[in-house]
């Protein structure tokens, strides 16, 4: 695995990110200022991290979306190159058009800390191959702006083709509006693009891998991540 | 020249931050609020004194940056 986990001013997750590729890789990612052209020769993951990039000023995400580096991140992305966004990366990703829709400001208007329950409804994308389908995973959301939304033919079609691959849902896998904690619609924690190597999402995988912070169910996405990528090499 | 770009969102986009203030302003005593819906105002300077082109600068910075047109509408106004 060669990521690359890029960095924006406001942006305080990237650490925890990059421990965490450290981790369950071996290798230890490129971190990538947000006004570089280009992404480091031989780059097979991108990961757009959590945080306040440019303090959600104007929309969040809006401002980095719009950076130097996502122009490299979307000829990346455009070419097959796996993009993962977390949070604010999930936020980046919709504005700067990698993926489909809005978050938007959560229903209950609270800025939401805790962990979260997630269905994951694939296990065949490279980023979901190390959980079975139907699995549940337990992992933090750390977010106010986290209920995603788009227009009904999208929304249509991100069903249609299996694009939701993360929903909120209760600890035995129910999706039900109590344990929809963003109001979300169809409770979505989590989507890939029409190609399937682009995946954004809200909650934070890469806070659950190691069993002294109580879970490791996060690991599952970057084991299987470093397989995938194993893989293809 | 001064312009402004005024950005709102599409009917039917669920706005809770309207709907808090909304709310707030029911607990406030101002009655006959039907309802509220919250956007953004751009006071803008612009270089040049073409409204034309004007225009043209204003609707490219609102569809490249100042409205997500996914959930937002906008709308330019060269002031003079």
């Amino acid at each position: 695995m060669k990521a690359a986990v890029l960095v924006f001013p406001g942006i305080n997750r990237e650490r925890d990110m990059a421990r965490t590729l450290r981790l369950t890789s071996g290798h230890e990612p490129a971190m990538v200022w947000h006004a570089e052209h280009e992404l480091p020769a031989g780059t097979d993951l991108v990961v757009v991290p959590g945080g306040f990039s440019y303090g959600d000023y104007l929309r969040c995400g809006a401002i980095a979306a719009r950076s130097p580096v996502m122009d490299a991140v979307r000829k990346f992305a455009a070419k097959g190159g796996l993009v993962l966004g977390v949070c604010n990366g999930f936020q980046i990703l919709c504005e700067s058009g990698l993926l489909p829709g809005v978050l938007m400001r959560n229903e209950n208007l609270r800025f939401i800390c805790r962990d979260v329950f997630l269905k994951v409804e694939r296990s065949d994308t490279p980023f979901t191959r190390g959980y079975n389908a139907g699995q549940v995973i337990r992992v933090p959301v750390a977010h106010g702006e986290g209920n995603y939304i788009a227009d009904g033919e999208t929304i249509a079609r991100l069903e249609g083709e299996g694009r939701v691959i993360f929903r909120y849902s209760s600890p035995d896998g129910m999706i039900d509006p109590d344990w929809n904690h963003n109001g979300a619609i169809n409770a979505i924690a989590g989507i890939v693009n029409d190609r399937g190597n682009v995946l954004g999402m809200m909650p934070h995988p890469e806070n659950h891998v190691e069993a002294e912070i109580g879970s490791t169910d996060g690991r599952g996405l970057f084991a299987g991540l470093a397989e995938a990528l194993k893989r293809a090499a | 020249m001064k312009a402004r770009v005024t950005v709102t969102l599409k009917a039917g986009v669920l706005d809770p931050q309207g709907k808090a203030i909304e709310g707030a302003l029911r607990s406030l005593g101002v009655n006959g609020v039907a309802s509220v819906r919250q956007g953004k105002v751009f006071d803008i300077e612009l270089e040049g004194g073409d409204p034309k082109k004007a225009e043209a600068l204003l609707n490219e910075a609102a569809d490249k940056l100042l409205a997500n047109t996914v959930i937002e509408n906008y709308r330019v106004e060269v002031l003079g």
